[in-house]
């Protein structure tokens, strides 16, 4: 069993996200140590890029001031070294295929191994194209998260049975952001997916509430929310730790009731 | 070859979201590609709304001016819309038209590929939205005017660097939250599979009928095509038909800005290495951690931090050549085409014309080569005299 099976089994769960570096590598630092303390079961470590063609805005403004703070992917893998000192909580890095491939495919993925990362997501890296990464991810021990949308369709299946982890439900059309409604049948995605694995569902994009949080993982086995997180660090910055702390234990709660 | 691969570039990276929608574009493309029926309504366009054929002319004072080799122009310039985007859109609009849907979107840089789709928006009665840098929003201020009277709506991209490369993420993002009834109408020879292939096809009217044409004329191919690479949509037309024929040359032209030393350039084969980017794998201007450069060129069609995947083939296969060619050379050549020949080329064809005026004089009299013209310079006039220093606006 993973570390992130391992979430999975102990009941529902909620994944927050965060950019790595916004505003500076100690904040985030200081805010995942938050996310763990107020009850984060699975932690998202968005390595920031230049051209993060799935993001709202307000991730995508997140990723501007990371990279302005110096942040690289390096400095993240220092990051995970000092979180793994203090905490056994599944860690997940966020990002696009060319940071990975920049950096080495190999390389990089042996190094979240090395530091201990649990899995990756990388929005841009279809099932199609999986083969870009998926066996540096298996020789190194990493889940790679596959993601269904709502055009999915008949191409669940085959994403699902060979999905890894867990299966990242995308809510909405579009990009990452803060939606005041959530329209697709959730449920029905899910139970397309539960007809052919196992393998756990949570649902993210466009989650901001306790409500929507609750409901989504009735739907599922989980929920994620970054951009609500994102922007309460664009709010308060250094000052931002209490304030996500907070948010994460009313989300948790919220999850609990699901 | 593995489809939409082109060695071990192209490939299809984008989100979960759009997969669906990129696969309904290719069988519909592959579907529409061989009817009788589109085919014919897409000649019946390309000849009696844009034009086509564009004239092959021989640029007899240029050619006895530099003193070597013989210079043939093809003139995309002359296309309705005034550039060769209109190859493509014309194509992609009736595509989408055939497969159902109501609205197209667009990235454009300079204009022209806005231009470009909006009259074909216009002209199918199709809904169009385009996004465009906010900075080329000022550069090309022209154009953005041109859009909205052609009925469609310009979003002024204000993210990233502002510019071209920003102007296609706004339309992915768009397309990601609007599929069911759009087709994203991509301007160049890039993108996710089938994008490169389609716009290649589209575009390949333009060798087509040069190839033809300097036959009949000269009785024989050309020793060399020259033309302007962006994301490369013009030089893959340009170029397409020649790739079997050996002993034609095919040099694609980069921009370089200030110069492939300076930072402030955009020549991604000069400067680039791989990547996977805008639903690609190809070559593209980035640090070492894989962050996409700023890239700068006079010429906003050209100020692209990437190139086509078929041209980084082309280029790693030795097949074709990619020269820089700096804004300096550019106006150079954007002058002395207006003063010799009386056509005023758009700043993006000049770097062709500044590639041929290196060459021509090197090489013999009876050596032919065709450059292409891929659009008309009056968009770029004001910004050239900005360049010289004359202070006017549009």
């Amino acid at each position: 069993m993973s570390r992130i099976s391992d979430a999975f089994a102990k009941g529902k769960v909620f994944i927050p996200f965060v950019t790595g570096g916004d505003p500076d590598v100690e904040t985030t630092y200081n805010i995942i140590m938050a996310m763990v303390e107020n009850g984060a079961d699975i932690i998202e470590i968005g390595i920031p890029f230049s051209d993060p063609i799935a993001e709202g805005p307000v991730i995508q403004e997140a990723d501007i001031r990371a990279l302005a703070s110096g942040t690289t992917t390096d400095s993240l893998f220092n990051l995970v070294v000092r979180l793994r000192k203090e905490t056994d909580v599944p860690l997940i890095f966020m990002t696009y295929m060319n940071p990975i491939y920049v950096y080495g495919t190999d390389n990089f993925m042996k190094k979240c191994a090395e530091v201990g990362i649990d899995g990756v997501i990388v929005p841009d890296v279809p099932f199609e194209e999986k083969e870009e990464l998926s066996k540096q991810c298996e020789d190194n021990g990493l889940d790679l998260i596959s993601m269904i949308a709502p055009t999915s369709e008949a191409r669940i299946e085959s994403i699902s049975k060979e999905a890894k982890g867990f299966i990242y439900c995308v809510s909405s059309l579009g990009v990452t952001g803060v939606r005041s409604e959530i329209k697709t049948d959730i449920g029905e995605m899910v139970k397309h997916v539960k007809n052919v694995t196992d393998t756990p569902v949570a649902v993210g994009f466009g989650i901001s509430t306790p409500e929507q949080a609750r409901k989504m993982a009735s739907l599922s086995d989980g929920a994620i929310v970054g951009s609500a997180i994102v922007k309460l660090i664009a709010k308060y910055g250094k000052d931002a730790v209490p304030y996500v702390a907070d948010y994460v234990k009313s989300m948790k709660e919220a999850v609990l009731q699901a | 070859m593995k489809e939409g691969r082109y060695g071990q570039y192209g490939g299809q990276y984008v989100p979960e979201t759009l997969m669906n929608a990129v696969h309904e574009l290719n069988e519909a493309y592959e579907h529409y590609k061989n009817d009788p029926e589109f085919n014919k309504e897409l000649d019946d366009l390309l000849k009696n709304y844009a034009g086509r054929p564009s004239l092959l002319y021989y640029a007899e004072k240029m050619t006895k001016d530099l003193g070597g080799a013989k210079i043939y122009l093809k003139r995309e310039d002359l296309n309705h819309t005034g550039s060769h985007k209109i190859n493509n859109v014309l194509g992609q609009v009736l595509l989408a038209k055939k497969m159902g849907k109501t609205r197209v979107i667009a990235e454009t840089g300079a204009g022209q590929h806005g231009v470009a789709t909006a009259t074909a928006a216009a002209l199918m009665d199709m809904e169009c939205e385009i996004f465009m840098g906010k900075e080329d929003t000022e550069r090309q201020a022209l154009n953005v005017f041109r859009m909205e009277l052609l009925g469609a709506k310009v979003h002024p991209v204000t993210t990233g660097t502002m510019t071209l490369k920003d102007a296609v993420n706004e339309a992915m993002r768009e397309w990601t939250s609007r599929v069911s009834d759009t087709l994203y109408v991509l301007g160049s020879v890039m993108g996710p599979h089938p994008f490169p292939m389609i716009v290649r096809d589209f575009q390949s009217v333009i060798s087509k009928e040069s190839r033809a044409q300097i036959q009949e004329v000269e009785g024989r191919l050309p020793d060399m095509i020259v033309a302007c690479v962006g994301g490369g949509s013009n030089a893959m037309g340009s170029f397409y038909e020649y790739i079997n024929d050996k002993d034609v040359e095919l040099v694609g032209c980069e921009a370089a800005g200030l110069g492939v030393d300076n930072p402030k350039n955009a020549a991604t084969i000069a400067n680039g290495s791989m990547g996977i980017f805008h639903g690609m794998k190809s070559l593209f201007c980035q640090d070492k951690y894989g962050q996409i450069a700023p890239v700068y060129s006079i010429s906003a069609g050209l100020d692209y931090p990437g190139i086509g995947p078929e041209h980084a083939w082309l280029n790693e296969s030795g097949r074709a050549t990619y020269v820089p060619i700096t804004d300096e050379e550019a106006v150079n050549a954007f002058e002395y085409l207006s003063r010799t020949e009386g056509i005023i080329p758009a700043i993006e064809s000049a770097h062709a014309i500044a590639h041929v005026m290196k060459v021509a004089p090197t090489m013999d009299k009876d050596k032919i080569i065709i450059a292409t013209v891929s659009g008309r310079g009056d968009k770029d006039v004001a910004a050239i005299a900005r360049y010289r220093g004359v202070e006017i606006y549009e």
